[in-house]
């Protein structure tokens, strides 16, 4: 990293930190939800950017990790503290199983991502018949107090989530840009471009394979924990669908894959467009469901067929970064 | 029930075998093929709305329309991303899925659709075996369509050019085949098979928006289990699902029936990753 990349980080992180008390509670709800992809993101792009496997399955970790922390708390009381070690150890656990049955029989590409669909699916159909956690009719944890900060049991205002979602994106990027400097990441990295080569170089594909499944989905887990204590409420139709896992991987896929500030920049616009798109719509009085998806697939089209790395290299470039 | 299951999913298999033929040649997953079913769907309810055309001779023009559809896909969006990374070519397939399924939306509205025949009430006695009349007529469509389209592998120029092209594409590329061309009729007759699949299922079940993306994961699951590329395999799986489906729905919750598939697919993707008749890769 460069002296004005740094500057720039710094500058952006102080922005960051400083957001809360510059705007309204709209704008900052839209700067949760913006972190939020970009941590998802993030642990995303560990498996696919850094060591090349592509996962469609990653709502899998969210649902696990959010119906975990949640059940703890909902029936025992239990603060999600307790509750997102238990997360990140199952989701962690979900992911090696799920990463050896997969890498032991060879199977990747197009069909190691079918297989993590369909090992998402499977668990959304399970959970709709999981009684005490609600099954299709959805887990409700206790509304939070707005006006009190409960640390114990994160609960509190919309600014503590701001904080704590900020917090860990932080962490995420600190964590990744050191992950991809290092040994692994550069074995993740020979693997990605090509697994023979790397094999024949005397690498472990396996074990590293295996590592970047673990790494990313308790990741993902936490990410899950996050969204059970902000949202309160959990339904397996939703927080399963593979349109979730779409939604984590379109940020990286848009900002640029493999890279360390595609998942954020990725997540920004994204989340900007769609809510750009829903009040330029209400402005013009354009009232007809799913013109907005419309809006957003033409655009997700066009910025696949012409910045086929994303954005963040095209802009990295000319920035000269 | 196993008969209707197998009759039904003689349809999905149709419907699995045009994501089967266009993978097995062009090599991309068709993240749209569900939302091209139902687009399918729709077409035939206008069409029976709109002039009063029975859905089993509306297959004739949408099926012409799908194939040039398909056919203008590939060779203006698909083809250029041939050599990209497999998520660029997902993204893109989502991004049209996304297109698909909103526009339907904004067209149609979230109601469900369908199409009233006299024959739907209808059934014959097999034995002690009750067999609906339109169950059995859109297995049969589906069984004719897929022979035809055996046939057009195994017997035509053109078709024996696809398999070229599938097989080696640097040599069928040496020796002047017109790769791109292929690959763009090769998804015309994945729509084709799409489009005669929608026709057919829509006289079976009502048809709203939101059933592409559970077609496209169907179909997946179908090809997976029957092997991705293989084209008896489409048909197989469709049948396996189809029977699996209508038991798990009759013996078990059936809202568990499709968790059954999903099973059934993580099963065959662990010790058979190449599907039940597939080659290995």
């Amino acid at each position: 990293m460069n002296r004005r990349a740094a500057a720039g980080l710094l500058i952006l992180a102080a922005l960051l930190v400083a957001f809360p008390w510059m705007t309204g509670p709209y704008a900052l709800s839209v700067a949760t939800l913006i972190l939020y992809f970009a941590y998802a993101g993030q642990a995303w792009n560990v498996m696919m950017g850094f060591a090349g496997q592509l996962s469609l399955g990653h709502s899998l970790y969210v649902g696990v990790g959010a119906y975990v922390a949640g059940g703890i708390f909902f029936h025992w009381g239990i603060g999600p503290w307790a509750g997102l070690w238990v997360a990140i150890v199952l989701c962690t656990l979900l992911g090696l199983v799920i990463g050896f049955l997969a890498f032991r029989f060879g199977i990747s590409g197009v069909y190691f991502a079918l297989l993590t669909i369909a090992f998402a699916e499977f668990t959304r159909i399970g959970f709709d018949h999981i009684a005490p956690l609600g099954g299709p009719g959805g887990l409700f944890l206790k509304v939070a107090q707005r006006d009190t900060i409960d640390l114990l049991n994160f609960r509190g205002p919309p600014i503590m989530y701001y904080y704590a979602i900020l917090a860990l994106t932080a962490g995420a990027f600190i964590a990744c840009w050191k992950l991809l400097h290092s040994k692994v990441g550069y074995y993740w990295q020979a693997i990605r471009e090509d697994e023979e080569a790397a094999r024949a170089l005397g690498i472990n594909v396996f074990r590293w394979k295996m590592l970047a499944m673990a790494i990313s989905s308790g990741m993902t887990a936490i990410a899950g924990v996050f969204f059970a204590f902000y949202y309160n409420n959990l339904f397996p139709e939703q927080i399963f669908n593979i349109s979730r896992s779409i939604e984590i991987i379109l940020g990286p896929i848009i900002g640029g894959v493999g890279t360390l500030f595609g998942p954020i920049l990725g997540a920004a616009v994204l989340t900007l467009l769609s809510d750009g798109i829903t009040e330029a719509f209400a402005a013009m009085g354009l009232d007809i469901p799913g013109i907005k998806q419309v809006f957003y697939g033409v655009v997700l089209l066009v910025v696949v067929m012409f910045l086929p790395h994303g954005i963040w290299p095209a802009i990295a470039r000319k920035l000269r970064l | 029930m196993v008969v209707a299951g197998v009759l039904t999913g003689l349809v999905y298999g149709l419907m699995a075998l045009g994501l089967s033929v266009i993978f097995g040649v062009v090599r991309v997953v068709n993240f749209a093929h569900g939302e091209m079913m139902t687009i399918a769907m729709y077409a035939a309810t206008i069409l029976f709305a709109a002039l009063n055309v029975d859905p089993f001779l509306a297959v004739l023009p949408i099926a012409a329309a799908f194939f040039v559809f398909g056919y203008a896909l590939q060779k203006g969006f698909i083809n250029p991303f041939i050599t990209r990374p497999e998520h660029s070519q997902f993204m893109l397939l989502v991004a049209v899925a996304i297109i698909m399924v909103n526009g339907l939306l904004m067209v149609f509205g979230p109601d469900a659709r369908n199409v009233q025949t006299d024959y739907q009430l209808e059934s014959f006695e097999v034995g002690k075996v009750l067999v609906d009349k339109a169950r059995l007529y859109a297995a049969g469509l589906a069984v004719l369509t897929a022979a035809g389209l055996f046939s057009f592998f195994r017997f035509t120029l053109t078709g024996k050019a696809i398999r070229a092209c599938a097989d080696n594409y640097l040599g069928a590329k040496v020796v002047g085949l017109n790769v791109k061309h292929l690959y763009a009729f090769t998804f015309g007759l994945g729509s084709i098979c799409v489009a005669v699949a929608g026709c057919a299922m829509v006289v079976l079940v009502d048809v709203t928006p939101g059933l592409g993306p559970y077609y496209t994961l169907l179909a997946f699951v179908i090809v997976i289990v029957g092997g991705l590329g293989s084209m008896g395999g489409a048909l197989l799986g469709g049948v396996l699902i189809g029977v699996s489906e209508a038991l798990a729905g009759l013996y078990i919750v059936p809202s568990a029936k499709s968790m059954f598939s999903f099973g059934l697919l993580i099963l065959v993707l662990l010790f058979r990753p190449q599907g039940l008749l597939g080659r290995k890769a």
